[in-house]
């Protein structure tokens, strides 16, 4: 387990910003206590103070995971969302799409949600935007 | 009949004939000169004038049949030099080239003079030069010229020596063979320890990169620049540890081998400069977002236009735009 240097750092943010845009340094600033992003393994873990500390005293191969994971960095050092990343994104989330019901299975699956399956948009949203998807 | 197809026969037969013959003969006014070492022939024939000017297909022909045609004849001038067969009975058959002639340039650089040896440097220092030395010396046991060194020296042979005085002030217990045996013992080997590090110090001078100006020039790359600081922070007395960093000088702690090894931040290092750190990150990806997003002024634009268009066409029919004007507007 390691911090991130900056070019990885500037990586996680750049994705992140995707989503949630300036609201990264709520995250990183938090009132409630002192969070930090760390590396296990090619995976970026988000994790409080307290809990770093703690898992700093395991061996680093019995370690699984510190936290809650927000990506991995690939070979090629590309940095993947993954999806338990969503219950931090979520609140902060600037564009946020709403799925019907009916679709909701369907979108799960891994198809595109079509015009008639969308309930709701935030206004605004650009092409190609990153956002957060919500069932109705 | 029988006749006037032998006679057809035999003419096609000469006709392919003559072919054949043509294919291999070429004329040529001024004879071409072979360099056979290096498979290099050269033809001072002008070439045709149609080959020089212009470009077409017709220049694309006829210097594709010059160079045919030499070919052709630096190749029946290879068939003529003595050949063997390799390998044996069934091998293929090999051609002696001649030594070459031409003068081919050099293909790497020419080695660089090395560096003088301490000695050498000395000498030159103190002014010293050599002195000839004759090749034979006169021995005077011998009663005749003997070489200077090696085989049958001029001091007799050193293994053969059956006397060796004791010198004035030596320890009479010593012993003397011994003592010889051992100084040249070391004599040879502080020789062979100089030559060596003249050796080392010739390899590394070569090896060894120019060093860059350590002033500031007009005109130096970001990159040399950056090299040159971190020579000047280094070159304190505690070689840069206490040495204040420029203001937007990267906090990075020297890497005692050189950069190969990759250094990280400490796991559980200070949290809150490393949060400051991170927000000042962001504080700068931030401020290069652009403001005008194309999109929406595009879009703004367009309501605009609609408004005023809408307002244009608000004396005629109202009362139908206004329903569809609102269902359209709805799904906004």
């Amino acid at each position: 387990m390691r911090p991130l240097t900056e070019a990885e750092t500037r990586a996680v943010f750049e994705k992140l910003g995707k989503y949630i845009g300036e609201n990264i340094q709520l995250l990183v600033d938090r009132p409630d206590g002192t969070y930090c992003f760390r590396l296990h393994r090619d995976r970026v873990y988000y994790l409080s103070e307290k809990l770093l500390k703690l898992a700093a005293s395991v061996p680093r191969d019995s370690l699984v995971a510190p936290g809650t994971c927000f990506g991995k960095f690939t070979k090629s050092q590309k940095f993947r969302l993954s999806v338990t990343a969503l219950d931090f994104l979520a609140p902060y989330a600037k564009y946020k799409v709403w799925v019907k019901p009916g679709s909701e299975q369907s979108f799960l699956y891994g198809n595109h949600v079509l015009k008639s399956g969308l309930g709701r948009i935030t206004e605004n949203t650009a092409q190609y935007q990153g956002v957060v998807v919500y069932s109705m | 009949m029988a006749a006037v197809r032998v006679e057809a026969m035999l003419a096609a037969a000469e006709e392919q004939e003559a072919e054949k013959r043509r294919s291999i003969t070429v004329e040529k006014e001024l004879e071409l000169e072979y360099d056979l070492g290096n498979l290099l022939a050269t033809d001072r024939n002008p070439p045709p004038a149609a080959a020089l000017r212009g470009a077409g297909p017709r220049r694309e022909a006829l210097l594709q049949a010059l160079a045919r045609d030499n070919t052709q004849l630096l190749v029946s001038q290879l068939w003529e030099l003595p050949a063997e067969r390799a390998g044996g009975a069934g091998g293929p058959l090999v051609a002696q080239l001649p030594e070459p002639t031409f003068p081919l340039p050099r293909e790497k650089p020419p080695p660089k003079p090395r560096p003088p040896t301490r000695w050498e440097q000395f000498a030159r220092l103190k002014g010293i030069r050599r002195k000839k030395k004759t090749s034979l010396v006169w021995d005077e046991q011998a009663k005749e010229w003997r070489r200077r060194w090696g085989y049958r020296r001029a001091g007799g042979d050193p293994s053969r020596a059956w006397l060796a005085e004791v010198p004035a002030g030596a320890d009479p217990e010593e012993d003397q063979f011994a003592r010889l045996r051992r100084e040249k013992r070391e004599r040879v080997a502080r020789n062979e320890l100089n030559r060596l590090r003249n050796l080392a110090r010739a390899h590394r001078a070569g090896s060894a990169v120019p060093a860059a100006p350590l002033h500031p020039t007009g005109h130096q790359d970001r990159d040399e620049l950056r090299r040159v600081a971190r020579v000047a922070r280094v070159s304190t007395a505690s070689l840069g540890r206490f040495q204040p960093r420029l203001p937007k000088e990267p906090a990075e702690p020297p890497s005692r081998s050189g950069g190969k090894k990759r250094r990280f931040e400490p796991l559980l290092g200070n949290l809150a400069a490393e949060r400051s750190r991170q927000l000042e990150l962001l504080r700068d990806m931030g401020s290069k977002k652009p403001v005008l997003d194309i999109t929406r002024a595009v879009n703004k634009q367009l309501r605009q236009e609609e408004a005023e268009a809408a307002a244009a066409n608000k004396g005629k029919k109202q009362s139908k735009r206004g329903k569809r004007g609102r269902r359209q507007q709805r799904p906004g």
